[in-house]
């Protein structure tokens, strides 16, 4: 097997070099005569872009000729959703913009999952598409798709270009919505001939942007209003989602948490913003998250909210949602604000301005923090007696949870996980250990299967020096894994650990529960009939396979893939069908109903509080 | 559920009505009527939407309309201090037998004939929806062969201008 040496790689731009050259680009004041082409990728270099995920085709192809020259790297994947994932967890692991490229019509429809993928979760990519010339646009010509009638209701914006002249200013200002306020997905779509005819560069453009504004600053008066009602309460929480990571707002958090002493509570966007060993730290919400979670949610008194939108994944069945609590709701997009349930006291804000501004408003205020003896006295009882675990599998089959315990437990808090959808993703969040921001990527409000792989990549490409993990499920693994030949020629070394129970486990859940054990479609085959075989697959992807389908062999082999660091490695962990995940409250239901495990109903004390 | 009468302020871009009119099926808010057209500033459109809807969703539609990176401002338009007109151009059948009363009717709702044939008049009429509804209440029994309406148009009374401000100069 041959795999690129440091040598062959030479000619990609060292991406390092290029962050710090990207932080200064010029002005280019006097016009450079350039093709649409050369203005765009000269504006891709001028924001600083490193590198970019994509693939060529007919209407992007006068793009890839600069490119080719360009300090730009870009990555050659397998398949456009790759591109665009791979952009995801760039921009995840980076806090950077992610870029993806695709060429017209089916390149640019492949990459609308994981646009969607990326506007549900709030991450900041911009993806540059090719379109047919512009005389050509709406005849229905050869790959015409209207991608940007397509993307509407998944972009943050977007932008058909109608001239070469308005390239640079479009492209700056696709950076700027993607990253700026509310991150989100920005497409730029580029007619052929747009590329090919002539222009000037100049740089930087003037941005035209007047109806965008986000509010980054909260109003004073309803931060006073907060820290009031913080002093009041006997049963608050801080319910964190993604927005306290992405504002950077972690170590506001700490302290904020720390001086008033409430409990937290973080959800599967938020992982790693408030670390899991803090005595604080209640776990997730939720489907699946912790009973003391979930329950402190149900009978708190005050839900400080910040940077979480109250998914239907949360509240359960919304009407009976933390009945008694009063809510202080601070997003930087009023539109969640009161959609899906009323605040008491609505903040629009960057999470860290007002995370800071709460800190400041608590310590003024003459009665400071509430005290909050009682309420902790129930929860502590509560995760002594409902603690996240699972049983050993009687079957004598290898217990997934162990599996990725272990995983978290020897590759450490300092990885990146990125795991996939379903059962694996469930554990993965509950049996490993985030600590520190940016550590934990995954498709939350979309739920997209494939995303392990090429997210991966995206976040290895982004963060070279720091191991990346996907925990992948089998079924995950087999929507995207093509792009393993993408990392084994680009020299990007992830692992991927496929959590393999031969099922779509999450379905097949939903039917052990609820469909009487009728496995309609669920079993993949890739236990019964090892189709396919992840080892050799592995290695035809030009990747290390490794099998691992006993408890005794878990560490050994998870040491083993540590180890191996110039090439992506694949494990095929061969775990047992039925495990499931707890705790769960059953779609559609209240949280109150959350089940511990099967038939197994936590009780609360209610004369507790 | 009331009726809300929006002014939306918003780029003069191409697009821009299918991301506003997008919003509205996509957030499942179904719109009673919509007039589009510019302003006294070229680059500014103004969108007229008059919605059916609860006050808590269209706070919702609204803040979403507001996300729009095109839309400039939004204001909702009080009937009580505004001026709402829609247009309405219907044919009616009036031979020589009817077309005295018909002429009548038009005079009593000060209605203008744009058009005659032999045997129908095009009867153009402006007015607030209440007004049309009564005009076509009474053309009615003379049998009503076509007829058009456009979406409401409203302007706020008195001289304070929602075309100005801040958001606006930039544009």
């Amino acid at each position: 097997m041959t795999r690129p040496t440091p040598e062959t790689l030479a000619h990609r731009a060292n991406p390092a070099t290029v962050a710090a050259a990207a932080t200064t680009a010029p002005a280019v004041a006097s016009p450079v005569p350039t093709s649409g082409a050369g203005a765009l990728v000269r504006s891709l270099e001028a924001l600083g872009v490193e590198v970019a995920f994509g693939i060529p085709g007919g209407a992007i192809l006068p793009a890839y000729d600069p490119l080719y020259d360009s300090k730009v790297r870009h990555i050659l994947v397998r398949h456009e959703q790759g591109a665009g994932h791979a952009a995801t967890g760039y921009a995840q692991a980076t806090g950077k913009v992610g870029v993806c490229i695709a060429t017209s019509g089916p390149g640019a429809t492949n990459l609308v999952t994981p646009i969607a993928d990326a506007y549900m979760d709030s991450v900041p990519i911009v993806a540059i598409t090719g379109q047919v010339a512009r005389p050509a646009i709406g005849t229905d010509a050869f790959q015409e798709a209207d991608i940007q009638g397509i993307t509407l209701p998944i972009t943050k914006h977007n932008f058909l270009v109608q001239t070469p002249e308005e390239l640079p200013r479009i492209l700056a200002e696709a950076f700027h919505l993607a990253l700026s306020g509310r991150p989100g997905p920005v497409l730029v779509d580029v007619p052929k001939d747009v590329l090919q005819a002539q222009t000037t560069f100049t740089w930087p453009p003037t941005l035209d942007l007047p109806g965008y504004r986000p509010t980054l600053h909260p109003h004073g008066k309803q931060i006073r209003e907060a820290a009031r009602l913080i002093a009041a309460a006997k049963r608050p929480v801080l319910y964190v989602g993604g927005g306290v990571l992405k504002a950077g707002a972690t170590d506001g958090l700490k302290k904020l948490a720390e001086m008033t002493g409430i409990p937290v509570i973080t959800t599967l966007m938020a992982l790693g913003a408030f670390p899991d060993s803090h005595p604080q730290h209640l776990g997730m919400p939720g489907m699946h998250g912790t009973v003391p979670a979930v329950y402190a949610l149900q009978k708190s008194d005050l839900l400080i909210t910040l940077g979480a939108r109250f998914d239907d994944r949360v509240t359960g069945k919304l009407d009976s949602f933390a009945p008694d609590a009063k809510v202080v709701h601070a997003d930087i997009d009023p539109a969640e604000i009161g959609k899906n349930r009323h605040a008491d006291v609505p903040i629009v804000g960057d999470a860290r301005h007002v995370i800071d501004e709460l800190i400041a408003a608590v310590s003024a205020s003459a009665e400071g923090a509430g005290k909050y003896e009682p309420w902790w006295a129930t929860l502590n009882e509560l995760r002594e007696r409902y603690p996240l675990g699972y049983e050993e599998p009687t079957d004598g089959t290898l217990a997934p949870q162990y599996v990725i315990e272990r995983i978290g437990e020897l590759v450490g808090p300092e990885a990146i996980y990125v795991a996939g959808v379903g059962q694996h993703q469930m554990w993965a969040s509950q049996f490993i250990k985030y600590e520190k921001p940016g550590t934990w990527l995954n498709s939350g409000g979309a739920g997209t299967m494939g995303y392990a792989v090429p997210a991966a990549m995206g976040a290895k490409v982004g963060r070279p020096d720091t191991p990346v993990w996907a925990i992948d499920g089998d079924g995950c693994f087999q929507m995207t894994n093509q792009e393993l030949a993408t990392c084994a020629l680009e020299g990007i070394p992830v692992k991927i650990a496929v959590i393999n129970n031969g099922n779509l486990g999450m379905v097949r859940q939903w039917q052990t529960l609820f469909y009487e054990g009728r496995y309609s479609n669920t079993e993949l085959g890739t236990h019964k009939h090892r189709i396919p075989d992840f080892v050799k697959l592995a290695e035809a992807l030009g990747c290390i396979g490794l099998r691992c389908e006993s408890k005794d062999d878990v560490d050994k082999i998870i040491k083993q893939a540590m180890e191996i660091n110039d090439a992506p490695v694949v494990i095929d962990f061969t775990v047992g069908k039925d495990a499931m995940v707890w705790p769960m409250v059953a779609a559609g239901t209240s949280n109150d109903e959350i089940m511990f495990a099967r038939d197994v109903r936590p009780t609360f004390e209610e004369d507790d509080l | 559920m009331n009726k809300h009468t929006l002014s939306v302020l918003v780029e003069n871009k191409p697009g821009v009505l299918a991301r506003v009119s997008g919003l509205f099926s996509r957030r499942s808010f179904n719109i009673d009527s919509l007039a589009v057209g510019e302003t006294e500033n070229p680059d500014v459109s103004r969108i007229t939407i008059v919605v059916n809807a609860d006050s808590s969703p269209l706070e919702q539609v609204t803040k979403q309309l507001n996300k729009l990176v095109n839309v400039l401002k939004i204001v909702e338009l009080d009937p009580q201090q505004s001026v709402q007109r829609e247009l309405l151009l219907v044919k009616v059948r009036a031979d020589r037998a009817q077309r005295s009363q018909v002429l009548e009717t038009v005079e009593l709702f000060r209605a203008k004939v744009i058009d005659v044939a032999p045997d129908t008049l095009t009867i153009e009429a402006t007015g607030n929806p209440d007004k049309l509804d009564a005009l076509l209440r009474d053309l009615e029994p003379y049998g009503i062969k076509e007829m058009v309406q456009s979406g409401l148009v409203a302007i706020g009374r008195g001289s304070r201008s929602i075309t100005t401000g801040p958001a606006l100069r930039a544009a």
